[in-house]
């Protein structure tokens, strides 16, 4: 193990699979000269040159679709968006090309491509380039897509999506490059798509989030320790596919469950969470699910209202009390 | 055996030998056949969905192919049949996927915009417009980095030149110098809208100078014009690895698709049966003949072989079952 930031352990992940496989390019704005706008990919341009290495102009519909092509023909591209707001541009190319092709072809041409990049709330980035993307994604049958956590994630998820064959989007925060964390240093650490970890046990109540979110929920936890609320926290990783099994398993030892996204809450990530669970597991549940999403609003630029957009520990905590008087059984 | 001085003669003229005049003709049939045998089993309600024809643009899909090697690639839109065919694939399992039947080359599972035949280098039918065009580059891109010779050939039509991937993909494509031959199939109308409605420049190979792309315009009803014109093209790209623009020019003869079968709202009666006269079969069998290359007897039997196939074709993919309801779930991901 050893102490990396987030950024570091993405970037420890892309050198690793490009020595390993010689058909990994990472394509994309300023991945190469400029070192990332996020430094995300530094140094590689120096180890891999120009052929592996590729900056592209301003055109993601365009480059997308050139790594989804190379991809048909066995390259594995890792194709960076340089914010995920922008892989709006590309979201036909993604949609209708990589997420489709296997399955219009009859399995003749799969596409092993990632489109990676920072996605969510950052800070005062203004309602452009502060959207939860992964929603416009998970919908979609034929993409993976995954939202890694803390750096070991970063590392392990990252180096399992470039060796998938699929398409796989992997989005990341600005917020937590900086984040630090325990990393494995060995090469062949990778960590399966469509497993959810559970980061704390705990008896009472069962908290879905990730990223962000997640780092929220467990100051929260902690404070609801104090209050004698047993917190369970589960991070559901990889979206698509979703680890069911872990969470309806959750579920069934706490029996209730507060779900917490960034994004706006309608047809989010915690609507789908709490169909599933009532489908799954409703005689488990002691009270409703509860939904802290984000508010119905674009991301406002102003700070104040920025707090007000994204959900508050308050908001959390007020939620997780709310379910754990709840009584239901 | 030995040809006679009348033969020679009449291949110095035509420019190609009888064995080449035969496999164009027989390849041009083959497509026309195939596109009728379609429409037919589309009013009989055996093809579904959306059918587009490529009745009329013939001799470009055949004259491209007959320059390509064998790992070479095409891709192409919606309107797709003719440029499959022409690059191998077998028209029996084409008509059972656009039967939508389990031995069509996508399972059943693709349909008539969607053929792919992985076996002879055909990336696929892609139907929404503009999309195919990075898809190419993107082939291109990895037959580069992979330091092989072979091409791209991507064809697409005129209605995708006002989509901002024609745009990308020339830019890209020429920025890093991929070996990628664009053929824009001009036929006049993107569904109902005239090039003259859509496109500030009208001259579309004109686009390819911008971007510094070998660029052509081609008579795209003549089968040895279009050979000459992309074989010129494909030999540069294969040995510079950069990228070229050839404008087709063409017409379908068909509406846009089954649901627009007379074509009339957009276009003149008088319009289409004057381009009907520059019907490429037509005009290439009459030349063949003219030059000697070909017999009555010859033209006669590479009709009657045409039209064999295709009835095989129907034959087959009649025959052919439905998709097993599990298919519904398969080839969404591809397992390990």
């Amino acid at each position: 193990m050893a102490v990396m930031t987030y950024r570091e352990a993405l970037n420890l992940a892309l050198r690793e699979e490009m020595r390993r496989d010689p058909r990994v390019v990472v394509i994309g704005e300023e991945v190469g000269l400029y070192e990332g706008a996020y430094k995300v990919t530094q140094g590689l341009l120096t180890e891999f040159g120009p052929k592996r290495v590729v900056d592209t102009p301003i055109a993601e519909s365009g480059f997308t679709g050139i790594g989804i092509g190379a991809a048909m023909l066995g390259l594995r591209p890792v194709v960076e968006m340089m914010t995920f707001n922008f892989a709006l541009l590309a979201l036909d190319q993604i949609v209708n090309s990589a997420a489709k092709m296997c399955y219009m072809s009859g399995g003749q041409f799969n596409v092993p491509i990632v489109i990676r990049g920072p996605g969510g709330p950052a800070a005062q980035l203004a309602a452009q380039h502060s959207q939860s993307m992964e929603t416009y994604f998970y919908h979609v049958p034929g993409l993976k897509v995954v939202r890694p956590t803390t750096p070991m994630d970063a590392k392990g998820l990252l180096k399992a999506a470039i060796r998938d064959d699929n398409p796989v989007i992997f989005i990341e925060a600005e917020t937590l490059y900086a984040v630090k964390g325990e990393v494995p240093e060995d090469p062949d650490f990778v960590i399966p798509l469509g497993q959810a970890a559970v980061r704390r046990e705990g008896t009472d109540v069962t908290v879905i989030a990730y990223m962000g979110m997640m780092y929220r929920a467990i100051e929260v936890a902690d404070e609801l320790a104090k209050e004698g609320i047993s917190v369970e926290l589960v991070d559901p990783r990889t979206l698509r596919p979703m680890d069911v099994e872990t969470i309806i398993g959750s579920v069934r030892k706490t029996h209730r469950v507060v779900v917490v996204e960034a994004g706006a809450g309608f047809a989010g990530m915690g609507s789908e969470i709490s169909a599933f669970v009532t489908e799954h597991a409703f005689d488990d549940l002691d009270a409703p699910v509860e939904r802290v999403t984000g508010a119905n609003a674009p991301m406002p630029y102003a700070r104040n209202l920025e707090k007000l957009k994204t959900p508050t520990k308050d908001k959390i905590a007020a939620a997780i009390r709310r379910v754990c008087n709840a009584n239901g059984s | 055996m030995a040809k006679t001085m009348a033969e020679r003669k009449g291949s110095a003229a035509l420019g190609v030998d009888a064995e080449l005049a035969k496999r164009l003709l027989y390849d041009m049939l083959r497509i026309r056949r195939f596109e009728e045998k379609a429409a037919e089993a589309y009013t009989l309600g055996k093809i579904g969905g959306f059918l587009h024809l490529y009745i009329g643009q013939e001799a470009v899909a055949v004259g491209a192919t007959s320059v390509l090697r064998g790992d070479d690639y095409a891709i192409s839109a919606y309107r797709e049949h003719g440029h499959c065919l022409a690059k191998g694939s077998d028209p029996k399992r084409m008509m059972a996927e656009l039967f939508g039947r389990r031995d069509g080359l996508s399972k059943g599972k693709g349909g008539s915009m969607h053929l792919f035949d992985r076996s002879v280098g055909f990336l696929g039918g892609h139907a929404i417009v503009g999309a195919h065009l990075p898809l190419a580059a993107g082939a291109a891109f990895a037959i580069k980095y992979e330091a092989r010779d072979a091409v791209v050939v991507c064809y697409f039509g005129d209605g995708a030149v006002a989509q901002g991937e024609f745009h990308e993909s020339l830019n890209l494509a020429a920025l890093w110098k991929l070996p990628v031959i664009y053929i824009c199939e001009n036929n006049r109308y993107a569904m109902g809208t005239s090039t003259e409605r859509a496109l500030a420049q009208t001259q579309i190979w004109k686009f390819g100078q911008t971007y510094g792309i070998r660029s052509e315009k081609v008579d795209g009803m003549d089968v040895l014009a279009v050979r000459e014109v992309v074989g010129r093209a494909v030999a540069r790209t294969r040995q510079d690895t950069t990228p070229s623009l050839i404008e087709a020019d063409t017409y379908r003869f068909r509406g846009h698709s089954m649901r627009d079968p007379a074509g009339a709202v957009y276009r003149t009666k008088e319009e289409v049966e004057r381009e009907k006269q520059r019907d490429p079969i037509v005009i290439f069998r009459e030349r063949a003949l003219k030059a000697g290359v070909l017999t009555e007897a010859d033209v006669r039997a590479i009709e009657k072989d045409a039209s064999d196939r295709i009835d095989e074709a129907v034959a087959f993919a009649d025959a052919s079952p439905e998709p097993p309801p599990e298919w519904l779930f398969t080839d969404i991901y591809k397992e390990d």
